[in-house]
């Protein structure tokens, strides 16, 4: 089961961890990411997880369950986790389906996502509307 | 039942043979006369199509110098039997009038009132020698019909291509996403919003998120006269869709009526930032983006 190349590369940029998904992956397969993942946040210390999903064209409603279960872990674990690169397809599929990121942030790119975890994006919170 | 026909085929036998050299006369023969007569038959075309009430669009210089090319042409065409030059010309004729609102039936009725006009002429000129008359009536019928369906066919296509060119123009135009400030676009809604407007309008926006970086949108729909339940849907994924792309949506230009609607029929707007005119939704986005825009003293305006 814990056999076969890595199909999610985990890299530590400061105290931000940045999990590149390359690939589209079986139940199984998310299911060890989601594993490893959080136990780099306890080995690596971190505080922020970012998850980069630009290289996949279709994200189903496991995959995205499994997404905010991570999310959802990491916060548990002191980390606030970031979704980047939904591509314009897979978020219209993901509407038209009624699936959503629930409470996770979603940023545009790695370099949003970052600039979200160090505090420097500006204060846009596309999953809090602000209230007239 | 064949007897009858052996004597109607007797009958066609019985009417003194054409000779083949005769017969090609007849044209230029006809062409010649027509020619001749221009300025005559070409005046009364002319006060026919006033009495008809045809063209008034144009003004009768303008009316004079088409119906003096379009003369020309008509004999030209009897001439040559080739009706290339004519499509041509009655192309860019339709280019020309078109704009200027003269409608289909107004075209073919010049065309037929030509026709008309010359084919009593020729009667006028023959009516002493009847089989002549026949002759020349078979010869000048066949290529005045192709002239008038020559005509009738250019000016459809032309107003065809111009229906499509503005259609297609029309489908470009209609969902602009223009960026205002950096990673700010603005998508003015401008007309009736349908299914496939609502789709492609949705596909552009996610495309121009993801090329100007854009964190904040506004969309107004002040230009969208009316909203239903399946376009208030749909804008509601539209937002759903973008947030997932890192940008926050603020629709604006919401009318009284739009409003009215969308609360009576229940669609769930309750996740959507809303703001009453497009000036106070530039301003909320510019506060999001961290964007202070003031007025500097002294400057009239």
């Amino acid at each position: 089961m814990d056999s076969g190349p890595a199909l999610v590369s985990i890299l530590r940029q400061g105290s931000t961890l940045i999990a590149s998904v390359h690939t589209a992956l079986d139940d199984t397969q998310l299911t060890r990411f989601q594993r490893d993942l959080i136990e780099q946040i306890g080995v690596r210390r971190s505080r922020g997880v970012i998850i980069d999903v630009a290289a996949l064209d279709v994200l189903d409603s496991f995959g995205l369950r499994t997404l905010r279960d991570i999310a959802e872990m990491a916060r548990l674990r002191g980390a606030t986790t970031v979704i980047v690169g939904i591509q314009p397809d897979v978020a219209l599929a993901m509407v038209e389906l009624g699936l959503g990121t629930g409470a996770v942030r979603t940023a545009l790119d790695l370099e949003e996502g970052l600039a979200y975890l160090n505090g420097t994006a500006t204060a846009v919170d596309p999953a809090a509307p602000t209230w007239r | 039942m064949s007897e009858d026909r052996n004597v109607v085929e007797q009958a066609v036998a019985d009417v003194p043979s054409v000779d083949p050299q005769d017969e090609e006369q007849l044209l230029p023969q006809l062409v010649a006369h027509l020619r001749d007569n221009r300025a005559k038959l070409r005046q009364e075309w002319a006060s026919r199509i006033q009495d008809a009430h045809l063209l008034q669009a144009m003004t009768p210089q303008e009316v004079a110098a088409e119906t003096t090319s379009v003369y020309d042409n008509y004999v030209e065409v009897l001439e040559t039997g080739s009706v290339e030059a004519l499509q041509h010309y009655a192309r860019d004729l339709s280019e020309r009038i078109i704009p200027r609102g003269v409608e289909t039936h107004e075209v073919v009725g010049i065309v037929l009132l030509l026709r008309d006009v010359l084919a009593r002429s020729l009667f006028g000129k023959y009516q002493q020698d009847f089989s002549m008359l026949n002759r020349v009536l078979d010869a000048y019928e066949p290529a005045a019909n192709r002239i008038a369906n020559t005509v009738a066919v250019s000016f459809v296509d032309e107003r065809e291509r111009v229906i499509r060119q503005q259609q297609d123009a029309i489908r470009e135009l209609s969902t602009p996403v223009l960026p205002v400030r950096e990673r700010l676009l603005i998508l003015p809604i401008i007309g009736v919003l349908d299914t496939e407007r609502a789709r492609q309008l949705t596909e552009q926006l996610l495309a121009g998120i993801r090329r100007h970086r854009a964190k904040v949108v506004v969309i107004d729909i002040t230009g969208a006269p009316a909203v239903d339940e399946a376009v208030a849907n749909h804008l509601v994924r539209t937002v759903d869709a973008s947030r997932l792309m890192g940008a926050s949506v603020i629709i604006t230009g919401l009318s009284p009526g739009i409003a009215q609607t969308l609360v009576t029929i229940g669609v769930d707007l309750s996740k959507m930032n809303t703001i009453g005119d497009l000036q106070g939704g530039l301003e909320e986005a510019e506060r999001l983006l961290g964007y202070t825009v003031s007025r500097q003293e002294g400057f009239a305006g």
